[in-house]
Parts: C-alpha cells; sequence; structure tokens
C-alpha cells in the first residue's frame, strides 16, 4: 500500500508549551501528482510543512518518504530524500547572476576557482528542461519575482527533487506569471514529481490540484478529490468549526448618524479604492487573510504610510496625517499587530508607556508634570485593571494581556477617539481575551469611541463586529451586516472565489 | 519578578563598589592615591570626560554612538584660540561663538545620521576627519598660544578649593540629569533606544530627536574642549584628538549606559567616569609605563561593552 506514495506523514503532532500546534496530522502524497493544502491562517499548514524540510521536530508521528521510515527530519536528510521547498520569501542572492544562484552552495569548480561557464551551460539545460528563458548570466536583482521563483525551482529540479513543496507560490506574481509558473508545475507533474501546492486562491486550486487537503486549527479535516468537490464544500470544511467561545454582550450603542471615520476611494501601500465608514459607538470588522491589505490600510490612516489618492475623513473633516504624531494630535489610535515590536516599549516602565504619547502635552517648556504624570497612570491602570506591584514595572515583566491593557491605557489617555486594534487578542490567553473584549465593548459602549477592528480570528470577528468589512489582496470584496455574519461567507470573500450563493 | 528587581539594584550598585574597590587597591598601593589634593587632581583630570559624556550618554541611549567628538574639542580649540589671540575678539563671545559652532558640527552629524541614512559610527567618523583637517588648516599645524589672562580662570581657577573644571563638570551633570528624568525628551531618548518602531507609533519623531541629541553631544563635546583650551593654555589642533571620544565612551559603557541603546542612568556615568578618573591617576602614581595603560584602558572598554553584551545576550535566550 505504501508503495503507492512517495510520502507520508503519520499522525503528527506538535506542541509548543502551552499550545498544541498540530493534532494527529496525516498527509499522502502520490507520484506524480498535485496535492493542494489549504487552511485559514493558523490552520497549521506551515508547521507542518516545516516537519518535512527539519525546521520543526514533531513531538510525536512518522515521517515515510519512499518507504524510509522517519521520526524527524533535517535539511540535509530532506535535500538527500528528494524533498525541496519553494519558499515565498526566495533564498537567493540578488548580485549574483541566474546560473550561480543555481548551484549556490555547491558550486562547479575547476581546481580552487568556481567553473562560471560550465555553470552556467548547466543552468542553460535546467532552464531549458523547464521550458524557460533565462539568459543564465543575468543578475537575480534584474529578474522579474516571476523569474526568480523559476530559477527556485530549476535549483530544486537540478538538485533531483522528487517531492516539491510550493508555499503559496502565487501571491507574489502577476496573472501572466501565474499562468507560466502552473504551466511548468503541470509540466513537473507530468514527468512524475510529486507536488504539495499551498494557497489561499480557491480558483487556482481547481484550476491545479488533483486532490485537497483541508486542515483546520491545527487538525488534519478531509482529503478530497477535486474533481468530486466544490468551492461551497471547500469552504465549509475549512472554516466548519463549532462557535464555541462566548462574547461579553454589548447593547445597541451605534450612534447611525455620528460617522467617525469615512474612508473614499482611499489608496496607497498597497491597498485600492477601499471605501467605509466607521460610526460612534461601533465596532468594524475588518476581515481577510494574512497580507489582504488590512495592516496596510491601518498604517494608512494612522500616517505611518504614504496615500496616494482618496479622501480620509475624520469628524467631518478631511485629513492627511503625514506621520503619526499628527494622527495622534487628531484623535486616532493604533493597537498594533506585533504587540512587542511596534506596540509596548519593553524596557520602559508603566507609567512612561501609558504617558508616552502625550508628554508633550502635558509639559511645560519640556519639563514633565510629574503630578499629572502619575496621576494619569494610576488612573488607567485602575480602569484597565492592570495586574502590577509597581507602576515603575518594565512592561516586559507583565503578560501579554496586561501589555495590551497599557497600550489600551496608552491611547485612552491620549483621548483618542477612532481606535484601531489590529489582531486585539494575538498571543493573549484566554482568559485575559475575555478581558480585553470587555474593555473594547466599554469605548464604544460608556466611552462613545469608534473602533476598527482587524482580526483574523473568525470567531472573534463574528463575536465583536457590529459590521464586518472583507479585504482581499488589497480590494475591498465584500461587506456583512450582524444579520448576514456567517464563517462562510467571510471566507468567501476574503479567498475572493466566485461567490453567488454561498 | 522580585528576584529580578534584587539583582537589578545589586547591579545599580556595582559599579560603585567597583569603585570603592578600586580606590583601596590604589590607595594601598601608594598611600598618596588618598591624600584629598590628589583626589581633587583626579576630578580635574576627569572633568573634561565627564562633561562630554553627558552628550554621549543621550546618543548611546538612542543605539547610535558619536565618533567626532574629539575632534569637536581640537576644532574649538583652535577656532576659539583664533578668534581671541588672532582676531582680538572679546573671550566670552569667542567661548559663544565656539560652542555654536560646536552645536553645528552635532546638528550636521544628526543630518547625515538622520535626514541621510548614515550608520552614526560611519557619519560621525566622516565629521571626526573633515573638522580635524579644518582645524588644522585654520593653524597652519601650529599651537596657537597667548590667550587673554582672565580666560585662563576656567580651566586654572578655583572655587574655595574645588578647582572650576570640577565644578562645571558637577553642573553638566545635574543638567545631564535633569534632561533625562525631568524632560519629556528623556522619556523620548530611551523609548527611541528601545525600540524605535514603537516610539514611532507613539508619536515621537524619531529623527528630531536624533537631530537634537547629535546637537546636544556638539555641544558638550565644545563646552569640554572650552575646558581643555583654558588648562592648557594654548590651543592646539591635537588636544582631544588622541582617542578621546572612546575615552568617554568607556566612561559611559561603563557606568552601565547600553551599546545597544535604551538602558542607563546618569549616575552610572558619574560613576564611570571616576572609575576612569582613578585608574588613570593611579595607574601614574604607581608609576605605570603610558604604553601599559593604554592596554588597560583598551581591556577596560572591552571588559564593559562585552558585560553589557554578554547581558543582552542573556536576555534574549
Amino acid at each position: 500500500m505504501s508503495e503507492e506514495y512517495v510520502l507520508q506523514l503519520q499522525h503528527i503532532r506538535k506542541e509548543y508549551p502551552g499550545v498544541v500546534a498540530l493534532k494527529d496530522v496525516t498527509l499522502e502524497l502520490k507520484k506524480g501528482e498535485i496535492l493542494a493544502l489549504i487552511g485559514e491562517n493558523g490552520a497549521g499548514k506551515s508547521t507542518l510543512i516545516k516537519c518535512c524540510s527539519g525546521a520543526v521536530i514533531p513531538t510525536s508521528g512518522k515521517i515515510v518518504v519512499n518507504g524510509k521510515e522517519f521520526t524527524s527530519m533535517t535539511p540535509q536528510l530532506a535535500a538527500e530524500n528528494g524533498i525541496a521547498i519553494i519558499y515565498q520569501e526566495f533564498n537567493n542572492v540578488k548580485e549574483l547572476s541566474a546560473a550561480e544562484n543555481l548551484f549556490l552552495g555547491r558550486p562547479i569548480r575547476k581546481g580552487i576557482v568556481v567553473d562560471k561557464a560550465a555553470m552556467e551551460k548547466e543552468a542553460v539545460k535546467a532552464f531549458e528542461r523547464l521550458h524557460i528563458k533565462i539568459d543564465p548570466k543575468t543578475l537575480m536583482k534584474n529578474l522579474t519575482v516571476g523569474y526568480q521563483q523559476m530559477v527556485e525551482i530549476a535549483k530544486a529540479i537540478q538538485q533531483n527533487a522528487q517531492i516539491l513543496i510550493m508555499d503559496e507560490p502565487s501571491a507574489p506574481l502577476t496573472s501572466a506569471e501565474v499562468e507560466s509558473m502552473f504551466e511548468v508545475v503541470e509540466q513537473l507533474r507530468d514527468e512524475g514529481i510529486s507536488i504539495i501546492y499551498i494557497s489561499h486562491r480557491l480558483e487556482e486550486l481547481y484550476r491545479l490540484s488533483d486532490r485537497i487537503l483541508v486542515m483546520r486549527d491545527g487538525e488534519y479535516v478531509k482529503t478530497l478529490v477535486t474533481k468530486e468537490s466544490n468551492t461551497q464544500e471547500l469552504i465549509q470544511l475549512m472554516v466548519g468549526r463549532e462557535l464555541t467561545e462566548t462574547y461579553p454582550p454589548r447593547g445597541d450603542c451605534v450612534k447611525e448618524d455620528d460617522v467617525v471615520l469615512e474612508l473614499k476611494d482611499v489608496t496607497g501601500n498597497g491597498d485600492k479604492n477601499i471605501s467605509l465608514k466607521v460610526r460612534r459607538g461601533e465596532i468594524l470588522g475588518l476581515g481577510g487573510l494574512v497580507g489582504a491589505g488590512r495592516t496596510e490600510l491601518a498604517q494608512l490612516i494612522f500616517g505611518a504610510a504614504k496615500k496616494e489618492s482618496g479622501q480620509i475623513i475624520f469628524k467631518g473633516k478631511e485629513i492627511n496625517p503625514k506621520s503619526p504624531r499628527e494622527a495622534i494630535d487628531l484623535g486616532l489610535a493604533l493597537v498594533p499587530e506585533d504587540r512587542k515590536r511596534h506596540g509596548a516599549m519593553l524596557g520602559v516602565s508603566i507609567k512612561n508607556n501609558i504617558n508616552m504619547p502625550i508628554y508633550e502635552r502635558n509639559s511645560t517648556l519640556s519639563v514633565i508634570d510629574s503630578k499629572k504624570e502619575r496621576e494619569i497612570a494610576e488612573k488607567y491602570q485602575k480602569n484597565m485593571a492592570i495586574k502590577t506591584p509597581s507602576l515603575n514595572q518594565l512592561v516586559k515583566n507583565l503578560s501579554g494581556g496586561n501589555q495590551q491593557k497599557v497600550i489600551l491605557g496608552r491611547w485612552l489617555a491620549a483621548d483618542s477617539e477612532l481606535i484601531i486594534f489590529d489582531e486585539p487578542t494575538r498571543g493573549i490567553d484566554v482568559g485575559a481575551k475575555y478581558e480585553i473584549y470587555k474593555l473594547m465593548n466599554d469605548l464604544v459602549e460608556k466611552e462613545g469611541k469608534a473602533i476598527l477592528m482587524i482580526s483574523s480570528e473568525m470567531e472573534e470577528l463574528m463575536g465583536m463586529s457590529d459590521r464586518i468589512i472583507v479585504l482581499a489582496e488589497g480590494d475591498m470584496t465584500g461587506e456583512l451586516g450582524k444579520d448576514e455574519f456567517s464563517q462562510e461567507r467571510i471566507m468567501a470573500f476574503a479567498s475572493a472565489a466566485n461567490v453567488e450563493e454561498v | 519578578m522580585k528576584e529580578n528587581k534584587v539583582v537589578n539594584q545589586i547591579k545599580d550598585k556595582a559599579i560603585w563598589v567597583v569603585l570603592v574597590v578600586l580606590v583601596i587597591v590604589f590607595t594601598a598601593a601608594n598611600p598618596r592615591f588618598i591624600n584629598p589634593n590628589n583626589l581633587l587632581t583626579l576630578l580635574r583630570q576627569v572633568s573634561m570626560y565627564g562633561i562630554a559624556s553627558i552628550g554621549m550618554t543621550f546618543v548611546i541611549l538612542l543605539g547610535d554612538i558619536d565618533l567626532s567628538i574629539g575632534t569637536i574639542i581640537s576644532f574649538v580649540n583652535i577656532i576659539c584660540a583664533y578668534m581671541m589671540v588672532n582676531m582680538g575678539v572679546n573671550p566670552v563671545f569667542a567661548v559663544l561663538i565656539s560652542l555654536a559652532a560646536a552645536t553645528l558640527i552635532g546638528v550636521l552629524n544628526g543630518f547625515m545620521v538622520s535626514s541621510v541614512g548614515i550608520p552614526a559610527i560611519i557619519a560621525t567618523y566622516a565629521s571626526q576627519t573633515a573638522f580635524y583637517g579644518l582645524a588644522l588648516i585654520i593653524c597652519g599645524g601650529m599651537p596657537i598660544s597667548g590667550l587673554p589672562k582672565g580666560f585662563e580662570m576656567l580651566g586654572q581657577g578655583y572655587i574655595w578649593v574645588i578647582p572650576i573644571p570640577v565644578i562645571i563638570m558637577i553642573i553638566c551633570f545635574a543638567i545631564g540629569s535633569f534632561i533625562l528624568n525631568k524632560t519629556y525628551f528623556g522619556r523620548y531618548f530611551y523609548a527611541v533606544g528601545g525600540n524605535v518602531e514603537a516610539a514611532k507609533l507613539s508619536g515621537i519623531r524619531v529623527g528630531r530627536i536624533k537631530y537634537l541629541v547629535f546637537a546636544i553631544s556638539g555641544f558638550f563635546a565644545g563646552l569640554a574642549g572650552i575646558v581643555m583650551l583654558s588648562r592648557t593654555a594654548s590651543g592646539n589642533a591635537s588636544n582631544g584628538a588622541d582617542g578621546f571620544e572612546f575615552e568617554v565612551i568607556t566612561c559611559v559603557v561603563l557606568g552601565g549606559v547600553s551599546i545597544t541603546g535604551g538602558l542607563g542612568k546618569m549616575s552610572g556615568v558619574v560613576a564611570g567616569t571616576f572609575i576612569i578618573g582613578a585608574l588613570k591617576n593611579g595607574m601614574v602614581l604607581m608609576n605605570v609605563n603610558s604604553y601599559v595603560q593604554k592596554i588597560v584602558m583598551g581591556v577596560v572598554l572591552a571588559l564593559a561593552v562585552g558585560f553589557d553584551c554578554l547581558q543582552n545576550k542573556k536576555q534574549q535566550n
């Protein structure tokens, strides 16, 4: 039976302290097939393929390559057994030629010098085999992204890869480039090479794959034969979880006529023609997959990136913040996605973190009013219920939930009216999540703020938002009112699939 | 959390313990070390490092470095002496103009680092080289002597028994401590040095802060240059040109300011400066060969930075 499969991942489990990333996932790859791997962000696709490359050591389970059993891989073992991975970020050296990149790390040598001519000759052969035309002397930086990817593929094949794993290969490509990539991939399949193809784009899977493996929340869901399935079924499998988490209730506090923020055809930073409205007392959810352009939109509004065209209207006036400073002074706030890199200043005290955006307001001749500084910190420590022995505690000594509360306190202290939350509860434990949700409710209900919430967690998005807008690849693909919320609809918009009647 | 606090407190005090041990060792080796006159001399010797260390502390807190301060001292020595001796400018004006020039060199560093994006180590090294050349052109490579009598008071005079340079140093440390602890600029320095991205998103205009900090560094280096000119009583381009910046960096890093930025205190820098002073003075009293002294200073710098880096490494793990 196992003769039929070139690669089998059997009952793979991967635990990290406190989290189970993969629970009993089984994958079987036949010779000469394209197996698509699909799932939401955080479904465990990347962790699974990293088990194949040796970047992740599974806690339990077996990896069987051509009948040989392994409990874990190493990068060397993977290469020796013909497994190659094309990552989204290419492993190339921009200043070297295509041929040199093809032989990176194992150049053809003549004595102690590199034999460029021989490498170029081999490169021509390798490219011809894939029916692609690349001058091997061209520097990598002068090739388009599509061709750079081809060099990566050629490199894998040149190293006798029999199993090719491609992580979202179409994401950086133009549609013409995608088409030629498909042709190469199909040709490789016909030559007997097995391919695992990861993508969010459903239509690609139907165009390309033989079978589709669906994962959800670190679990294996089902393997489908592509011809016998349809988009609707697929989306249901991807998102079909029981909605278990409860969200703190919130009264109807949306002030329909009081639009706090309006975007009109805003373009820039990778986003195209985004129009939306956020009203006072409203939480507008912004859904989509990673790379959909949601964080980029937040940066545009917050003055951290440049707008190309369109209008941002805040409280009835058009604004054009050129820096976060301007945005903050207007009354905008951003709680960033990566708390440790962009949010909290870890080596700085709670008191200073909370006061950071408003020091200039509370200083005379640049001398800080230290009484006010302390009072503000105390007030928001209390309001946010930040657990700490002292306000002078450094933020790095706090738990994730408490760090997030410090950042929230910072923006309340700055008197912000519109607060953008980018993944508000990422990396926060369940108990603290509920507290953050309650705080967000209080913000809109009691304080009359408006919230724009970016979230990749379907449940959070549906549990907290009054409305949801979905982006896909920089485009607005859908808007849902509360009574229209469903995981299937959001997923369909997010993968920009053709979703007439889902 | 508690353990951390205790450890931190010990670390805060450790630098003072080192200073006390050093004093005991040098006193044991030569009792003249502890003589009040010698201690005042010691303080006077380090006063210029102390004055310049204020600006350097701010720069290093941001995670940058300023290699130009030694040359700023040479440049200030030359232009201030030239104005007073060759142009007959009133000493007060000469000093003010010199300080303004020093500050402007700092602004130029700020421009290169902040607006152009040249790494601070290169930008300030470029200033160092260029302004040394300019100083040499102005003075024609010769010392300028014959400074006005009153001007020499600044570096050589006393108020009661305390040398004036020491008093200037104390005032500078007080100002530095005030900026760092009482004004929002101090908060910004720590925030930028600790996490530039988070600082930007909290509304700090990082570019302006860099300009400011390099300007401050230029100013304090200029002031150190004035004191040095007054003390040596002749404008000499070689004043400050002999690795002065590295001695100041050693004082600052030894005082617990992290070379990667975001961490450190003014009081630590005071201790670091005193340690360098004690080392230099003590080694002279012990008749340590001046070449050997260089080796010791190099080792101390490596140890101070090495200790800091090991700490960072430990935290990352």
